[in-house]
Protein backbone atom coordinates (compact mmCIF):
# COMPACT_ATOMS: atom_id res chain seq x y z
CA UNK A 1 0.00 0.00 0.00
CA UNK A 2 2.92 2.30 0.47
CA UNK A 3 3.84 1.89 -3.20
CA UNK A 4 1.24 4.47 -4.18
CA UNK A 5 2.93 7.26 -2.25
CA UNK A 6 6.37 6.62 -3.72
CA UNK A 7 6.16 8.19 -7.21
CA UNK A 8 5.08 11.60 -5.93
CA UNK A 9 8.42 12.25 -4.20
CA UNK A 10 10.70 10.63 -6.73
CA UNK A 11 12.18 13.91 -7.99
CA UNK A 12 13.31 14.83 -4.50
CA UNK A 13 16.04 12.27 -4.98
CA UNK A 14 17.77 14.08 -7.83
CA UNK A 15 21.41 14.17 -6.79
CA UNK A 16 23.67 16.75 -8.49
CA UNK A 17 26.73 14.91 -7.14
CA UNK A 18 26.21 11.90 -9.37
CA UNK A 19 27.32 14.03 -12.35
CA UNK A 20 30.97 14.89 -12.98
CA UNK A 21 32.53 17.61 -10.83
CA UNK A 22 35.25 20.08 -11.84
CA UNK A 23 38.19 18.90 -13.97
CA UNK A 24 40.69 20.88 -11.91
CA UNK A 25 40.80 21.62 -8.19
CA UNK A 26 38.38 24.50 -7.48
CA UNK A 27 41.03 25.99 -5.17
CA UNK A 28 43.62 26.05 -7.96
CA UNK A 29 41.09 27.61 -10.35
CA UNK A 30 40.06 30.15 -7.71
CA UNK A 31 43.64 31.20 -7.00
CA UNK A 32 44.30 31.58 -10.74
CA UNK A 33 41.15 33.72 -11.16
CA UNK A 34 42.40 35.82 -8.23
CA UNK A 35 45.73 36.26 -10.04
CA UNK A 36 43.84 37.08 -13.27
CA UNK A 37 41.95 39.83 -11.44
CA UNK A 38 45.30 41.31 -10.30
CA UNK A 39 46.46 41.17 -13.93
CA UNK A 40 43.36 42.98 -15.26
CA UNK A 41 43.65 45.66 -12.54
CA UNK A 42 47.28 46.21 -13.53
CA UNK A 43 47.14 46.02 -17.33
CA UNK A 44 43.57 47.13 -18.14
CA UNK A 45 42.75 49.21 -15.04
CA UNK A 46 39.46 47.28 -14.92
CA UNK A 47 37.92 44.70 -12.57
CA UNK A 48 36.68 41.37 -13.97
CA UNK A 49 32.94 41.55 -14.62
CA UNK A 50 30.48 39.94 -17.01
CA UNK A 51 27.07 41.60 -16.79
CA UNK A 52 28.08 44.93 -18.35
CA UNK A 53 28.74 43.18 -21.69
CA UNK A 54 25.05 42.29 -22.02
CA UNK A 55 24.02 45.89 -21.31
CA UNK A 56 26.45 47.02 -24.02
CA UNK A 57 24.80 44.64 -26.53
CA UNK A 58 21.35 45.87 -25.45
CA UNK A 59 22.48 49.44 -26.03
CA UNK A 60 24.01 48.67 -29.43
CA UNK A 61 20.78 46.96 -30.57
CA UNK A 62 18.81 49.86 -29.11
CA UNK A 63 20.90 52.35 -31.11
CA UNK A 64 20.08 50.43 -34.29
CA UNK A 65 16.33 50.11 -33.67
CA UNK A 66 15.46 53.25 -31.72
CA UNK A 67 18.52 55.51 -31.51
CA UNK A 68 16.76 58.59 -30.14
CA UNK A 69 14.88 56.74 -27.42
CA UNK A 70 17.90 54.66 -26.45
CA UNK A 71 20.05 57.76 -26.05
CA UNK A 72 17.36 59.36 -23.88
CA UNK A 73 17.52 56.60 -21.22
CA UNK A 74 19.51 57.44 -18.10
CA UNK A 75 21.50 54.21 -18.03
CA UNK A 76 22.70 54.66 -21.61
CA UNK A 77 23.46 58.34 -21.00
CA UNK A 78 25.73 57.31 -18.12
CA UNK A 79 27.04 54.22 -19.93
CA UNK A 80 27.03 54.85 -23.70
CA UNK A 81 26.70 51.69 -25.83
CA UNK A 82 30.18 50.65 -26.77
CA UNK A 83 32.18 47.85 -28.32
CA UNK A 84 34.84 47.67 -25.66
CA UNK A 85 36.86 45.64 -23.18
CA UNK A 86 33.87 44.26 -21.29
CA UNK A 87 32.13 42.94 -24.41
CA UNK A 88 35.32 41.38 -25.76
CA UNK A 89 35.87 39.72 -22.39
CA UNK A 90 32.54 37.88 -22.43
CA UNK A 91 32.81 36.88 -26.10
CA UNK A 92 36.25 35.46 -25.36
CA UNK A 93 34.93 33.59 -22.31
CA UNK A 94 32.85 31.48 -24.71
CA UNK A 95 35.97 30.66 -26.74
CA UNK A 96 38.16 30.01 -23.69
CA UNK A 97 35.58 27.69 -22.19
CA UNK A 98 35.31 25.84 -25.50
CA UNK A 99 39.07 25.25 -25.50
CA UNK A 100 38.95 24.00 -21.91
CA UNK A 101 36.02 21.65 -22.54
CA UNK A 102 37.50 20.41 -25.82
CA UNK A 103 40.91 19.74 -24.30
CA UNK A 104 39.29 17.90 -21.40
CA UNK A 105 36.77 15.92 -23.45
CA UNK A 106 33.87 17.70 -21.73
CA UNK A 107 31.94 19.15 -24.68
CA UNK A 108 28.24 18.59 -23.90
CA UNK A 109 26.55 19.70 -27.14
CA UNK A 110 23.00 19.54 -25.80
CA UNK A 111 20.17 21.97 -25.14
CA UNK A 112 18.76 20.34 -22.01
CA UNK A 113 21.25 19.68 -19.19
CA UNK A 114 21.03 16.11 -17.81
CA UNK A 115 19.97 17.22 -14.34
CA UNK A 116 17.23 19.45 -15.80
CA UNK A 117 15.94 16.50 -17.90
CA UNK A 118 15.80 14.32 -14.83
CA UNK A 119 13.51 16.82 -13.13
CA UNK A 120 11.47 18.35 -15.98
CA UNK A 121 11.56 15.69 -18.69
CA UNK A 122 13.62 15.05 -21.82
CA UNK A 123 11.21 16.98 -24.08
CA UNK A 124 10.93 20.15 -21.97
CA UNK A 125 12.52 22.43 -24.57
CA UNK A 126 9.89 25.16 -24.39
CA UNK A 127 9.86 25.18 -20.58
CA UNK A 128 13.68 25.35 -20.41
CA UNK A 129 13.77 28.16 -22.96
CA UNK A 130 11.18 30.20 -21.05
CA UNK A 131 12.78 29.56 -17.64
CA UNK A 132 16.32 30.34 -18.86
CA UNK A 133 15.08 33.51 -20.63
CA UNK A 134 13.19 34.64 -17.52
CA UNK A 135 16.31 33.90 -15.47
CA UNK A 136 18.40 36.09 -17.76
CA UNK A 137 15.82 38.87 -17.65
CA UNK A 138 15.77 38.89 -13.85
CA UNK A 139 19.57 38.57 -13.54
CA UNK A 140 20.22 41.51 -15.85
CA UNK A 141 17.67 43.72 -14.06
CA UNK A 142 19.05 42.68 -10.68
CA UNK A 143 22.69 43.02 -11.67
CA UNK A 144 22.18 46.52 -13.09
CA UNK A 145 20.21 47.60 -10.02
CA UNK A 146 22.73 46.11 -7.57
CA UNK A 147 25.65 47.35 -9.68
CA UNK A 148 27.22 44.04 -10.68
CA UNK A 149 26.94 40.26 -10.97
CA UNK A 150 28.64 37.19 -9.52
CA UNK A 151 31.91 38.36 -11.10
CA UNK A 152 31.71 42.14 -10.67
CA UNK A 153 30.35 42.13 -7.11
CA UNK A 154 30.92 38.48 -6.11
CA UNK A 155 34.65 38.41 -6.89
CA UNK A 156 35.98 41.85 -7.92
CA UNK A 157 33.94 43.84 -5.39
CA UNK A 158 34.23 41.50 -2.42
CA UNK A 159 38.02 41.22 -2.80
CA UNK A 160 38.20 45.00 -2.34
CA UNK A 161 36.11 44.53 0.82
CA UNK A 162 33.34 46.76 -0.57
CA UNK A 163 30.30 46.66 1.72
CA UNK A 164 27.71 46.84 -1.09
CA UNK A 165 29.44 44.01 -2.94
CA UNK A 166 29.27 41.70 0.07
CA UNK A 167 25.62 42.58 0.65
CA UNK A 168 24.79 41.98 -3.04
CA UNK A 169 26.73 38.70 -3.23
CA UNK A 170 24.97 37.35 -0.14
CA UNK A 171 21.60 38.35 -1.63
CA UNK A 172 22.51 36.55 -4.90
CA UNK A 173 22.86 33.31 -2.97
CA UNK A 174 19.90 33.85 -0.63
CA UNK A 175 17.55 34.43 -3.58
CA UNK A 176 19.17 31.62 -5.54
CA UNK A 177 19.00 29.01 -2.78
CA UNK A 178 15.32 29.70 -2.05
CA UNK A 179 14.25 29.39 -5.70
CA UNK A 180 16.55 26.40 -6.41
CA UNK A 181 15.03 24.55 -3.45
CA UNK A 182 11.55 25.34 -4.79
CA UNK A 183 12.53 23.99 -8.22
CA UNK A 184 14.23 20.80 -7.08
CA UNK A 185 13.59 19.98 -3.46
CA UNK A 186 9.93 20.72 -2.79
CA UNK B 1 43.27 54.60 -20.11
CA UNK B 2 43.20 53.32 -23.68
CA UNK B 3 39.50 53.87 -24.23
CA UNK B 4 39.45 57.39 -25.65
CA UNK B 5 40.20 56.43 -29.26
CA UNK B 6 36.55 56.53 -30.27
CA UNK B 7 35.07 56.90 -33.71
CA UNK B 8 32.29 59.23 -32.65
CA UNK B 9 32.27 61.89 -30.01
CA UNK B 10 29.24 63.09 -28.08
CA UNK B 11 28.60 65.84 -30.62
CA UNK B 12 27.39 63.37 -33.24
CA UNK B 13 24.22 62.69 -31.33
CA UNK B 14 22.13 61.49 -34.25
CA UNK B 15 24.56 58.74 -35.14
CA UNK B 16 23.36 55.19 -34.49
CA UNK B 17 26.82 53.72 -34.25
CA UNK B 18 28.19 52.62 -30.89
CA UNK B 19 31.58 53.82 -29.71
CA UNK B 20 34.50 51.49 -30.30
CA UNK B 21 37.39 51.19 -27.87
CA UNK B 22 41.03 51.15 -28.97
CA UNK B 23 42.49 47.99 -30.46
CA UNK B 24 44.75 47.55 -27.45
CA UNK B 25 41.80 47.60 -25.07
CA UNK B 26 39.81 45.17 -27.24
CA UNK B 27 42.78 42.81 -27.50
CA UNK B 28 43.31 42.83 -23.73
CA UNK B 29 39.63 42.01 -23.22
CA UNK B 30 39.94 39.08 -25.62
CA UNK B 31 43.08 37.65 -24.00
CA UNK B 32 41.84 37.99 -20.42
CA UNK B 33 38.39 36.68 -21.41
CA UNK B 34 39.93 33.56 -22.98
CA UNK B 35 41.82 32.85 -19.75
CA UNK B 36 38.75 33.58 -17.61
CA UNK B 37 36.56 31.26 -19.70
CA UNK B 38 39.18 28.52 -19.69
CA UNK B 39 39.44 28.69 -15.91
CA UNK B 40 35.66 28.80 -15.36
CA UNK B 41 35.20 25.62 -17.41
CA UNK B 42 38.10 23.78 -15.74
CA UNK B 43 36.69 24.84 -12.37
CA UNK B 44 33.43 23.06 -13.23
CA UNK B 45 31.33 26.21 -12.85
CA UNK B 46 30.11 26.10 -16.46
CA UNK B 47 28.20 22.92 -15.61
CA UNK B 48 24.48 23.13 -14.91
CA UNK B 49 24.54 20.53 -12.12
CA UNK B 50 27.54 22.14 -10.37
CA UNK B 51 25.85 25.55 -10.29
CA UNK B 52 22.47 24.11 -9.31
CA UNK B 53 24.21 21.84 -6.77
CA UNK B 54 25.64 24.96 -5.14
CA UNK B 55 22.22 26.59 -4.87
CA UNK B 56 20.84 23.32 -3.46
CA UNK B 57 23.72 23.45 -0.94
CA UNK B 58 25.17 20.02 -1.76
CA UNK B 59 28.05 21.01 -4.10
CA UNK B 60 30.24 23.86 -2.84
CA UNK B 61 32.49 24.07 -5.91
CA UNK B 62 31.21 27.58 -6.76
CA UNK B 63 31.91 28.93 -3.27
CA UNK B 64 35.36 27.28 -3.24
CA UNK B 65 36.29 28.91 -6.55
CA UNK B 66 34.90 32.31 -5.52
CA UNK B 67 36.43 32.45 -2.04
CA UNK B 68 39.86 31.25 -3.27
CA UNK B 69 39.74 34.00 -5.89
CA UNK B 70 38.70 36.57 -3.29
CA UNK B 71 41.44 35.59 -0.82
CA UNK B 72 44.11 35.70 -3.55
CA UNK B 73 42.83 38.89 -5.13
CA UNK B 74 42.25 40.68 -1.80
CA UNK B 75 45.86 40.12 -0.69
CA UNK B 76 47.35 40.71 -4.14
CA UNK B 77 45.40 43.83 -5.05
CA UNK B 78 45.85 45.32 -1.58
CA UNK B 79 49.65 44.93 -1.86
CA UNK B 80 49.70 46.23 -5.45
CA UNK B 81 47.58 49.21 -4.41
CA UNK B 82 49.94 49.87 -1.48
CA UNK B 83 52.84 49.82 -3.92
CA UNK B 84 51.02 52.33 -6.14
CA UNK B 85 50.70 49.87 -9.02
CA UNK B 86 46.90 49.75 -9.35
CA UNK B 87 43.83 51.89 -8.72
CA UNK B 88 40.88 50.49 -6.78
CA UNK B 89 37.44 50.17 -8.40
CA UNK B 90 34.93 50.25 -5.55
CA UNK B 91 31.25 50.09 -6.51
CA UNK B 92 28.95 52.28 -4.44
CA UNK B 93 27.01 50.81 -1.53
CA UNK B 94 23.27 51.50 -1.83
CA UNK B 95 21.48 49.29 0.65
CA UNK B 96 18.05 49.19 -1.06
CA UNK B 97 19.40 48.68 -4.58
CA UNK B 98 22.01 46.12 -3.47
CA UNK B 99 19.37 44.19 -1.52
CA UNK B 100 16.50 44.27 -4.05
CA UNK B 101 18.77 43.91 -7.08
CA UNK B 102 20.72 41.15 -5.35
CA UNK B 103 17.59 39.13 -4.58
CA UNK B 104 16.22 39.62 -8.12
CA UNK B 105 19.56 38.43 -9.48
CA UNK B 106 19.47 35.40 -7.17
CA UNK B 107 16.00 34.38 -8.37
CA UNK B 108 17.16 34.64 -11.98
CA UNK B 109 20.38 32.78 -11.13
CA UNK B 110 18.38 29.78 -9.86
CA UNK B 111 16.03 29.81 -12.86
CA UNK B 112 18.80 29.80 -15.45
CA UNK B 113 21.46 28.17 -13.20
CA UNK B 114 24.02 30.16 -15.19
CA UNK B 115 25.17 33.59 -14.09
CA UNK B 116 26.37 36.14 -16.68
CA UNK B 117 29.98 34.90 -16.76
CA UNK B 118 29.42 31.19 -16.22
CA UNK B 119 26.58 31.28 -18.80
CA UNK B 120 29.05 32.39 -21.47
CA UNK B 121 31.32 29.55 -20.31
CA UNK B 122 28.38 27.12 -20.38
CA UNK B 123 27.70 28.05 -24.01
CA UNK B 124 31.38 27.50 -24.80
CA UNK B 125 31.28 23.93 -23.50
CA UNK B 126 28.11 23.20 -25.50
CA UNK B 127 25.18 23.96 -23.17
CA UNK B 128 23.02 25.61 -25.81
CA UNK B 129 20.26 26.57 -23.34
CA UNK B 130 22.64 29.32 -22.20
CA UNK B 131 21.66 31.18 -25.39
CA UNK B 132 18.11 31.64 -24.02
CA UNK B 133 19.60 33.04 -20.81
CA UNK B 134 21.86 35.40 -22.79
CA UNK B 135 18.94 36.73 -24.87
CA UNK B 136 17.09 37.24 -21.58
CA UNK B 137 20.10 39.14 -20.20
CA UNK B 138 20.10 41.50 -23.20
CA UNK B 139 16.33 42.06 -22.90
CA UNK B 140 16.64 42.55 -19.14
CA UNK B 141 19.43 45.07 -19.57
CA UNK B 142 17.24 47.17 -21.88
CA UNK B 143 14.28 46.80 -19.51
CA UNK B 144 16.46 48.09 -16.68
CA UNK B 145 17.62 51.00 -18.84
CA UNK B 146 13.95 51.90 -19.43
CA UNK B 147 13.46 52.06 -15.65
CA UNK B 148 16.88 53.47 -14.79
CA UNK B 149 15.73 57.08 -14.40
CA UNK B 150 13.00 56.13 -11.94
CA UNK B 151 15.23 53.71 -10.02
CA UNK B 152 18.02 56.24 -9.68
CA UNK B 153 15.57 58.81 -8.28
CA UNK B 154 13.52 56.54 -6.02
CA UNK B 155 15.52 53.45 -5.02
CA UNK B 156 19.23 54.29 -5.28
CA UNK B 157 19.07 57.12 -2.69
CA UNK B 158 17.69 54.75 0.00
CA UNK B 159 20.65 53.83 2.18
CA UNK B 160 23.16 55.38 -0.24
CA UNK B 161 26.49 55.22 1.59
CA UNK B 162 28.88 55.83 -1.30
CA UNK B 163 32.02 53.81 -1.94
CA UNK B 164 32.44 52.32 1.53
CA UNK B 165 34.60 49.33 2.40
CA UNK B 166 35.14 47.33 5.59
CA UNK B 167 38.20 49.54 6.19
CA UNK B 168 35.85 52.41 6.95
CA UNK B 169 34.20 50.44 9.74
CA UNK B 170 37.15 48.64 11.31
CA UNK B 171 39.68 50.63 13.34
CA UNK B 172 42.56 48.31 12.33
CA UNK B 173 45.32 49.11 9.87
CA UNK B 174 44.30 48.31 6.28
CA UNK B 175 46.85 45.50 5.91
CA UNK B 176 45.72 43.92 9.19
CA UNK B 177 42.08 44.09 8.05
CA UNK B 178 42.85 42.45 4.69
CA UNK B 179 45.01 39.72 6.28
CA UNK B 180 42.42 39.02 8.97
CA UNK B 181 39.69 38.93 6.39
CA UNK B 182 41.65 36.52 4.17
CA UNK B 183 42.26 34.29 7.21
CA UNK B 184 38.54 34.32 8.02
CA UNK B 185 37.64 33.25 4.47
CA UNK B 186 40.27 30.47 4.63
CA UNK B 187 38.56 29.33 7.83
CA UNK B 188 35.25 29.20 5.97
CA UNK B 189 36.84 27.09 3.22
CA UNK B 190 38.29 24.68 5.80
CA UNK B 191 34.86 24.42 7.45
CA UNK B 192 33.31 23.55 4.07
CA UNK B 193 35.89 20.75 3.64
CA UNK B 194 34.68 19.25 6.91
CA UNK B 195 31.04 19.27 5.75
CA UNK B 196 29.70 16.21 3.88
CA UNK B 197 29.42 18.12 0.57
CA UNK B 198 31.42 18.29 -2.66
Amino acid sequence: MSELSQPTIVFAEIDPLKYAGPAWSPYLVGVLIGVLSMVTFYFSNKPLGASTAYARIAGIIGLLLAPKHTRSLKYFKDNPPKVGWELMLVIAVVAGSFLAAWSGGEITGQYLPAMWQERFGSDSYVLRTLVAFAGGLLMASGARMAGGCTSGHGISGTLQLAVGSWLSAICFFVGGVVVAKMMYAL
Amino acid sequence: MSTTNDHSNSGASTEARPQVASEGSLLQGLVFGMIFGFLLQKGGVAKYHVLMGQLLLVDFTVVKVMLSAVVTGALGIHLMHKAGLVELHIKPTRYASNLIGGLLFGIGFALSAYCPGTGAAALGQGNYDAIAMMVGMIAGSYLFAELSGWISRNIDPIGDRGKITLHDYLPAHRTVTVAGFAALLCGVLIAIEVLPVR
